[in-house]
């Protein structure tokens, strides 16, 4: 049967609802984009032109560090420097550790709290789910006075450390997908002799992909954007993720006189890892995301 | 006895599958925790020895103007941004739900929530910049002043609000999104066999059935927002005239600029009081876990 849809009112405004806002969310990207090629001189003239009149990359080749001071300076710079690649490796590298560790720490406890009758169970569980409560701001002090005395400043296990050993809502969204597995291959294993580390691994686990995936998915996001904590802990340029080294590459500019073009550039430069990874795993990401709020 | 040494063998097998997990939670949630409510009572600059001063953050924070004043900005933020942002979700979800499947939609509406506070600060910082900035050369078109925004007193928050707005709109859309799909359709089948119009299944159906999606999206935004921080860093640093300075922007002046971790502590301790009590309220009146389909 082919059911054709009917134009009526109601329709035609959610058309311009959709339309409205899928502008409103796309244009300020656009724009962005488009200074990014604009040369110094011309921001002000060009400010309301959707595509530059002389394009050039000079923006792109100030933040990947390919001219010299002066040769910045001239470009609208402030001379100010922005490690690019240092950051967007930097950002790997952090959200990778994490997103691995924690989400596998995560899935151990998870399988436990599901599974395992061990003493203090749900006591234990019922805290883990509360840490999700408190504010972060309440644990910044403390946990940076610790990573200071352990001399853990400036370091990735420092900017790591709060983050991959656990996260109250990874172990209560996957230990509700474990309680959902049928019981009985884990029971007939179990009979067979096998303990609790090889049910995990060879049949709880395996299942798990899906649920784990989402999991991984949400914590990525959330880690490629964090951004107090890499900013206390990483002062030094070397260690900055690409959120710290925006906000530090945007304040050493100078008042009323921002180098847009370079920030922009940098702006594009850090977007494009987003889009790719939207590119990709777009279903995987908007599903995951939807997800949280769900169930 | 069989029992017994049962439950024991597999508790030992549990604290082996929790264990790092529980370091971690021992480390950096529970014990900072207690720590934190242990340094609100001393005096600290992070250089010297902790000095026992009892209350008197406490006492302090009360008499102080700067922190009621950075908890009336956070909730006047909470109020500019949670309404407005919940119903253009709602908006954006309906149309979506009515009109497309599409994944490319979807994952357009979704993508300022995929970048960082901060590359949204400066994406927005470039749009609103008061001379260069397309959104007065918009204003300028329709024979309006150009504003300063963030440079305004006044508007400098309301300004903080639409960005984070912008980031969180399509969020909302998505969450909104997952629930309506859960909403069979033969309820408003029949609805519209009897003749009842559009809005009224919105109001009858589409609303009360989304109560555990919107409870779920008042809980975190509110909290979430509440504890507005990245975006005012980039864009004001709490300024103009203080007309930013939020609560935990405040927090982390006190501690990390001021290097005063007592009071800083303090306040945090308060906040996470305040927050901990809006959730188990918001839980309360919502009746959280209900859906009316059930």
């Amino acid at each position: 049967m082919i059911l054709i849809k009917k134009i009526t009112p109601a329709r035609c405004v959610a058309w311009l609802v959709l339309i409205t806002m899928l502008v409103v969310t796309l244009f300020p990207l656009l724009f962005v984009a488009k200074t990014s090629f604009v040369p110094a001189g011309e921001l002000y003239t060009t400010s309301t032109q959707l595509l530059p009149d002389n394009p050039t990359l000079s923006n792109y080749k100030k933040i990947f560090g390919l001219l010299s001071t002066e040769e910045s300076i001239a470009a609208g710079g402030s001379g100010a420097n922005i490690n690019i690649t240092t950051s967007m490796i930097n950002s790997v590298i952090f959200t990778g550790i994490i997103v691995i560790v924690q989400t596998f720490n995560c899935a151990l406890a998870a399988y436990a709290f599901a599974r395992i009758p061990f003493y203090g169970s749900k006591l234990l569980f019922g805290a883990f789910v509360a840490s999700m409560m408190i504010p972060s701001v309440v644990t910044l002090i403390p946990n940076f006075v610790l990573m200071r005395d352990l001399g853990l400043l400036n370091s990735m296990l420092g900017m790591v450390a709060p983050f991959f050993l656990m996260h109250g809502f990874a172990v209560f969204f996957l230990r509700q997908f474990f309680i959902s597995l049928p019981k009985d291959i884990e029971e007939a294993a179990q009979l067979d002799g096998a303990n609790s580390f090889m049910i995990f691994f060879k049949i709880a686990l395996p299942l798990s992909w899906a649920p784990l995936m989402t999991v991984a998915t949400l914590t990525t996001i959330n880690m490629w954007n964090e951004f107090l904590w890499p900013f206390l802990i990483a002062t030094d340029d070397s260690m900055k993720t690409l959120p710290v080294a925006l906000q530090s590459f945007k304040s050493q500019t100078p008042q009323g006189q921002p180098d847009w073009g370079g920030l922009m550039a940098a702006t594009v430069i850090a977007t494009i890892p987003t889009i790719i990874m939207l590119f990709f795993f777009g279903r995987r990401i908007v599903e995951s995301v939807q997800f949280t709020g769900g169930k | 006895m069989s029992f017994m040494s049962r439950k024991l063998k597999s508790s030992l097998f549990g604290y082996l599958f929790i264990f790092p997990a529980l370091i971690g939670f021992l480390l950096f949630y529970a014990w900072p925790a207690g720590r934190a409510v242990g340094i609100s009572f001393t005096d600290w600059n992070l250089l010297s020895e902790p000095y026992y001063v009892g209350l008197d953050n406490y006492v302090e924070m009360l008499e102080d103007d700067q922190f009621w004043n950075g908890l009336k900005l956070s909730a006047y933020y909470v109020l500019l941004n949670i309404p407005l942002q919940i119903m253009l979700g709602l908006f954006l979800a309906v149309a979506m739900d009515r009109l497309t499947k599409s994944l490319f939609v979807k994952a357009a509406i979704l993508l300022p929530y995929l970048l960082s506070n901060v590359l949204v600060a400066l994406v927005w910082l470039w749009m609103l910049d008061p001379i260069l900035g397309i959104v007065n050369s918009l204003v300028a078109f329709f024979g309006l002043a150009p504003q300063a925004y963030l440079g305004d007193p006044d508007q400098a928050l309301v300004s903080v609000a639409a960005i984070n707005i912008w980031r969180h709109m399509g969020l909302c859309a998505m969450l909104f999104l997952a629930g309506l799909q859960t909403i069979p359709k033969y309820l408003y089948e029949s609805a519209s066999l009897e003749g009842v119009t559009e809005f009224q299944m919105f109001r009858k159906i589409t609303l009360p059935l989304l109560r555990p999606v919107m409870v779920f999206v008042l809980v975190t935004s509110v909290t979430g927002s509440f504890q507005i921080f990245d975006t005012i860093a980039v864009t004001t640093a709490g300024g103009p005239l203080d007309s930013t300075r939020v609560i935990v922007y405040y927090i982390v002046q006190n501690a990390f600029s001021f290097y005063k971790m007592g009071y800083a502590s303090a306040m945090s301790v308060t906040l996470c009081m305040i927050m901990l009590a809006y959730t188990l309220l918001q839980m309360h009146i919502m009746r959280a876990s209900e859906s009316d389909l059930n």
